[in-house]
């Protein structure tokens, strides 16, 4: 018999029965491999989407329409600039460094959200964005909320309640818009237009071919199934952009009584492939920002770790 | 110029100093050296176009002529611009960025703590607000450039470079003129003239501490007061104006 098999088996075995009791994973507990994998993979596209995300609404920070528009959308790319940091340092507690998650995203080997590939071609997009992106992610995130893994659950409910923020303040923009001269709806609507789809994929693709997914739910990573959380986020837009008198790009769109959900038209998922293949208008701009800040900040980190420590070294020397 | 008129151009030149120093810091957003610097500029920069609201908005009521903070911001040329040459100036790299933060942080912090006991309220409450961000600004600023020159071999020379790409827009920030002098009659401004004795030992102290040299450069520009600008700002504004100006109609 083997024993150190048994072992492994028994630690599992405690493992699910905790998870199965709703009980929190800490970062100092026993944890398969594979569960710790399957968060680092996770966690750190999340945090990495957080981060290259500030790249399509820092492209019209210095273009915003008023002052005040200025200032929000300032606000708002700042705290998704602290969501990524809160974020990495959630993901750190599974045992990798911030420095090798940003390898892993220089080098290709991890992936941010398709979604920052689209580039914001009006200052609609940043509305839409708001609206839609954010929108999404609440969805997704407040399924997170009760995740199994301590750290991210606690990251997510600090994160949320910024992100709705966010969501109302892109709605508003959308609203202004809709409201506005026919220049403004009309840039509101292929805003619309170009981001409602992309949006849906960022539910992952449909659960029939969503090979993680089962064992992710398993370990209640995650607690809602892709289709599930999209069909949630559909249900709460299509009144809403009801209401801002814009069409969803959909002729399939439809309120089904009997199921009380909308029904909505088949997900390109070609085209999903295709920007995640590299074939979006921004991925090769939206990483070589992120290399070039990186690469070309080194000099400014050295700096800042040279000086740490000779100061280090001073105060040992006057001790 | 009426007492009025003069307020008035008081109040521009302090509003469009922090409006297109924070412009020039949401340039940097997303390419910050380290994502904790993405955070701080977007902070400070944010602190910056919040004074330049509550400056402009106070602006515009003090000219009697209908325009609001947004009036003056996005439908201004160049030649009405009334922002120190220094903080048009390009970003460049970190450590110029960090440079003409440094330089204009002293001043600003002299020049707010002397306006929180300015005759006029609105001005007083204004800089004692943003004295308070500004302390922050400043300790962030020269701790950069303490750890720049006194970090690497190569931060070291960047950072000499760049105070001495920058020394020359210095002298402007302490220039008097007429309505100047007329504020500080008026118990409303402050007499910059006289704060450069503290900014010098304060930058002197800040550079001894980072091992830099006080830069000797043999010029030295100005002319913002009277709407004399470099090129740079004209690219600033066409870029920052852009919406305004292609659709006139809209609201936003
Ligand atoms: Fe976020
Ligand atoms: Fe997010
Ligand atoms: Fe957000």
């Amino acid at each position: 018999m083997d024993v150190a098999k048994t072992d492994f088996n028994d630690l599992e075995e405690a493992f699910q029965a905790k998870i199965d009791a709703e009980k929190r994973i800490e970062p100092k507990e026993w944890m398969p491999d594979k569960y710790r994998q399957t968060l680092i993979r996770q966690m750190s596209q999340h945090a990495h989407s957080e981060v290259v995300g500030m790249l399509p609404e820092g492209n019209w920070l210095t273009r915003a329409p008023t002052l005040k528009r200025k200032a929000i959308l300032m606000a708002k790319i700042q705290d998704e600039g602290g969501h990524g940091l809160y974020l990495y340092s959630a993901t750190e507690t599974l045992g990798i460094s911030r420095d090798e998650m940003f390898d892993q995203l220089h080098t290709g080997k991890a992936k941010y959200s398709t979604i920052f590939n689209y580039p914001t071609l009006t200052w609609a997009d940043i509305g839409a964005i708001g609206w839609l992106v954010d929108g999404a992610a609440i969805v997704n995130q407040i399924a997170l909320c009760r995740c199994s893994y301590g750290p991210y659950a606690r990251a997510m409910i600090r994160i949320c309640k910024e992100e709705s923020f966010h969501q109302r303040q892109g709605y508003e923009i959308m609203m202004t818009m809709a409201q506005g001269t026919k220049e403004q709806r009309e840039m509101a609507q292929d805003a619309l237009n170009r981001w409602w789809w992309p949006t849906l994929m960022m539910f992952g693709p449909n659960d029939t071919n969503s090979a993680n997914s089962a064992q992710s739910m398993k370990w209640k990573i995650k607690r809602q199934s892709n289709d599930e959380l999209r069909q949630k986020f559909i249900d709460a837009t299509v009144p809403q952009a009801e209401y801002l008198k814009l069409r969803i790009p959909d002729d399939k769109l439809v309120w089904n009584e009997e199921r009380g959900h909308y029904d909505f038209g088949d997900i390109d998922w070609n085209e999903f492939k295709n920007v995640v293949s590299g074939n979006g208008l921004c991925n090769r701009e939206r990483l070589k920002a992120r290399v070039d800040a990186h690469d070309g900040g080194k000099w400014v980190r050295d700096a800042a770790l040279a000086y740490a420590a000779k100061k280090a070294a001073r105060k040992a020397e006057a001790a | 110029m009426t007492n009025q008129e003069m307020l008035f151009e008081y109040l521009l030149r302090l509003g469009d100093n922090s409006l297109i120093l924070g412009q020039r810091l949401a340039e940097w957003c997303g390419h910050a050296p380290i994502l904790e610097e993405d955070l701080a500029l977007t902070n400070i920069g944010l602190d910056l176009i919040g004074q330049s609201r509550m400056l402009l908005s106070y602006a515009g009521e003090v000219e009697g002529k209908g325009r609001d903070e947004d009036r003056l911001a996005f439908h201004r040329d160049t030649q009405a611009w009334r922002n120190l040459l220094l903080l048009e100036q390009p970003n460049g790299d970190f450590a110029k960025t960090m440079a003409r933060q440094f330089f204009f942080d002293v001043f600003q912090y002299l020049q707010y703590e002397a306006l929180s006991s300015s005759k006029d309220e609105r001005v007083a409450g204004i800089a004692a607000k943003s004295l308070k961000e500004i302390t922050y600004h400043r300790r962030h600023s020269s701790d950069w450039v303490i750890r720049l020159g006194d970090g690497t071999e190569e931060s070291h020379e960047k950072m000499q470079t760049a105070l001495n790409e920058l020394w020359g827009f210095v002298p402007e920030m302490f220039d008097m003129d007429a309505v100047d002098e007329a504020m500080v009659a008026d118990g409303i401004g402050v007499d910059v003239a006289s704060l450069r004795p503290a900014w010098d030992a304060q930058v002197n102290a800040v550079l001894a501490e980072a091992t830099l040299k006080r830069p000797d450069v043999s010029w030295s520009v100005r002319g913002s007061r009277d709407g004399k600008h470099s090129e740079h700002l004209g690219y600033i504004l066409a870029e920052m104006q852009f919406l305004q100006h292609a659709y006139p109609d809209a609201k936003w």
